[in-house]
């Protein structure tokens, strides 16, 4: 082997510092995925009919779809019938604020660093915390709720508002849109709502953690963000899993809804648990997440910093409808070890003048593989559609691969689309160079890191963007030669 | 301050350094010259401790410490510092987070405090004017896009800022015009004291009439086959290399 390779190896072997579970009494559903789980779950949240039909209707669509497999993937199949769909710690009434919150839970978040009580409230940010299927407290309703904004877990918009959410539930992702987002309809069982009403600014960050604690249990949580016109929110999300030897599977969806002159900001780092080095347990990471531009002039940008879960199957997307609307797609993509990524971006031009942007970092260490896998497409009404995608790859070592497919679909002849890509490798004579001024190894990558997905980190809030560098040193640690 | 004794290395099993002998003292210049291929380069490098050069044989003492037995950064931190002849580019990287980061690993190594912004920003103006850098250079990433000039500027800069005991020059002339030579030579002599000193490796003599040398040495097939003061480099660029390989070839037969 030589010197690169060793460097990356024992930079790369840095263990998952989110590992540990805690055990906490639940209420669980049992095992298994059938209608009468479906009512059950249905039931336990008190829903009203249209919605059970809804998750029905999508449940029995699921069961006629294939799984899909042309991913650059390939992992053992999941057995559904071996998960649980519904979990939930046990709070014996629902808390109206933070103080009635069990200290447990909250302190399961303190561990991780997101505490919902001070240093939030300090920063400014609200937060949505969801553990295993249910969302254990929002933070910062009150101060929001007076500019008219709705922030708060899925299965309370339900309750409160809704009319808000039989608008636009589905109404991006469609229930039967592709595999896993069908299995979501018909199983979801929490997640974030937000609403922000014509004309606001939201004034803070607002940001949904999610975490699995629960052992074969599945997190199927549902996101739906509504920004009418001229708002504008910037939203956050980051999740952790417990370190666990069999694998477990996440199908999220998100859906963000832009009217005209709005702009919605995505921001996520995803840091589920891997797998060990041997390529053992770990986050299935499949998710759909699209956002449409319903208006002119509105704007939709995806953030993502993906360093963990096994099998990572994501492509955030933008439906530029509206005459001038923008999407844009930042994503820096880490895999190390056994881990696999096949992520990228869809950009569906349908409106005139029309403009995406589409910036992809993947870098691969150990034994992994890297997929970017980007969708452009101009359809025949889009008058002067404009294009830019860069799609960069980051070798470390030479037992990795990265994969580009980019996909250009163009219908109108005044569509402007330009795709560039590069490839490149950490070299030994960066590293010495480093050295040589004093900077041992490990921070010698992390600087060659950050500095190679800068302009993706630059697109984060900054707390998060500090977060999201550590973040990279961390997974990337122990892996350098 | 610095002992070379009887050092060989080699690369993928080629010797290229065959018995180096060296004492470099406190307030010295040494300059290091000979024909291309003599392993001017690889001295250096074996010297900053880089990994494809295996050393056979020999020892390397600096300041009291074994310096072969030390990880590239610890030599960095105990002192040397090395010029590079091809400096890399590191793209994303400013110069200045590079070097803050560099700098307070240093002082941290040293037990010193770390350089707060204002701190360090201050000493980066006050090293900037000894080589006329310009601070939007510094806040470009580190050598991407750089002319030849100003990535040995930069070079030169980085050393004002770390202060090093030895300092190597590794062909710090080559691709400099005249006007960035004169600028890059004079960083180099304000930055010389009784306390440090210098090893240069050049090819040519011109540089050694902007940067003096106390000693000068001949580099041939790994040895140094002779040494004088920098008379002898004016000798070399009036007659060769040639005279001296015909010399060492012959003895040798």
């Amino acid at each position: 082997m030589s010197k690169d390779n060793q460097i990356l190896e024992e930079f790369t072997s840095k263990e998952y510092e989110h590992g540990w579970s805690v055990n906490y009494e639940a209420d669980e559903a049992p095992i298994g995925l059938n209608e009468e789980i479906i009512r059950w779950i249905s039931a336990k949240k008190e829903e009203p009919e249209w919605l059970l039909e809804w998750r029905l209707k999508a449940f029995r669509t699921w069961k006629s779809m294939n799984e899909p497999e042309w991913a650059n993937v390939h992992y053992p199949k999941v057995d559904f019938q071996k998960l649980r769909y519904y979990s939930a710690p046990k709070q014996t009434k629902k808390p109206k604020s933070l103080d009635e919150v069990d200290p447990e839970l909250l302190a399961i978040y303190e561990r991780l660093g997101i505490s919902l009580n001070e240093q939030k409230r300090l920063q400014g940010i609200a937060v949505d915390a969801v553990l295993d299927s249910v969302s254990v407290a929002t933070t910062f309703k009150d101060t929001l709720g007076k500019l008219g904004i709705i922030f708060c877990s899925f299965s309370e918009a339900v309750k409160e508002h809704p009319d808000l959410v039989k608008k636009y539930l589905g109404s991006v992702v469609p229930m039967t849109d592709n595999y896993y987002a069908a299995l979501n309809s018909a199983v979801f069982s929490d997640g974030s709502f937000c609403y922000i009403p014509k004309g606001v600014r939201c004034p803070m960050e607002l940001s949904t953690y999610f975490r699995i604690n629960a052992a074969n249990t599945g997190q199927f949580e549902r996101t739906l963000i509504v920004a009418e016109e001229e708002s504008y929110v910037s939203y956050l999300e980051g999740c952790t899993a417990p370190q666990r030897d069999e694998n477990q599977l996440h199908a999220a969806v998100v859906e963000i809804y832009a009217a005209a002159h709005a702009e919605v900001k995505y921001s996520t780092v995803q840091n589920w648990f891997p797998g060990d080095k041997e390529g053992k347990g770990g986050i299935y990471n499949f998710v759909t997440k699209r956002g449409i531009c319903a208006g002119d002039h509105s704007k939709i940008s995806w953030t993502q910093v993906e360093t963990g879960s096994a099998v990572t199957w994501k492509y955030p997307s933008c439906i530029l409808k509206g005459d001038h609307s923008v999407g844009e797609f930042y994503s820096v993509a880490v895999t190390n070890n056994m881990q696999q990524a096949d992520t990228g971006t869809k950009m569906i031009h349908i409106g005139k003048n029309t403009k995406s942007r589409i910036v992809s970092k993947g870098i691969s260490a150990g034994k992994s593989q890297n997929s970017y896998r980007g969708q452009v497409q101009v359809m025949k009404r889009a008058t002067n559609a404009r294009n830019f995608s860069q799609c960069d790859s980051l070798l470390m070592g030479d037992r990795c691969g990265a994969h580009t497919f980019p996909y250009i679909d163009i219908q109108n002849p005044t569509a402007k689309v330009e795709h560039e890509a590069t490839t490149s490798k950490i070299g030994e004579d960066q590293i010495f160079y480093c050295n040589q001024r004093g900077i041992d190894t490990e921070d010698a990558v992390a600087l060659i890191v950050n500095g190679y997905a800068k302009e993706v980190l630059n697109q984060l809030p900054m707390e998060f963007a500090v977060e999201a560098q550590k973040l990279l040193a961390l997974t990337l640690e122990g892996s350098v030669g | 301050m610095l002992t070379i004794k009887n050092l060989h290395a080699s690369v993928d099993g080629t010797p290229i350094l065959r018995g180096i002998n060296l004492e470099v003292k406190a307030g010295e210049v040494h300059a290091i010259m000979g024909p291309n291929g003599s392993g001017k380069s690889t001295l250096a490098s074996v010297l900053a401790g880089r990994e494809e050069y295996e050393v056979t044989e020999g020892e390397v003492i600096f300041q009291g410490k074994d310096l072969l037995d030390m990880a590239p950064e610890d030599r960095a931190r105990e002192g040397v510092f090395l010029a590079f002849q091809y400096p890399v580019e590191i793209p994303g990287v400013s110069s200045t987070n590079f070097l803050r980061t560099a700098l307070n690993q240093v002082r941290e190594y040293r037990g010193q405090e770390p350089l707060d912004a204002v701190k360090f920003l201050s000493l980066m103006k006050e090293k900037m004017k000894l080589v006329e850098i310009d601070q939007k250079l510094l806040s470009r990433s580190l050598n991407e896009g750089f002319s030849g000039g100003e990535k040995k500027r930069n070079e030169i800069f980085q050393m004002a800022m770390l202060e090093p005991t030895l300092s190597i020059l590794d062909e710090t002339d080559s691709g400099l015009d005249i006007d960035a030579l004169r600028i890059v030579s004079n960083g180099v002599n304000q930055l010389k004291s009784d306390k440090n000193a210098t090893i240069v490796v050049t090819h040519y003599q011109r540089l050694l009439d902007y940067i003096v040398p106390d000693y000068v040495h001949v580099l041939y097939k790994g040895r140094i086959v002779k040494s004088g003061t920098k008379e002898l480099a004016l000798e070399l660029e009036e007659k060769g290399y040639d005279w001296i390989k015909e010399e060492v070839d012959s003895a040798a037969v």
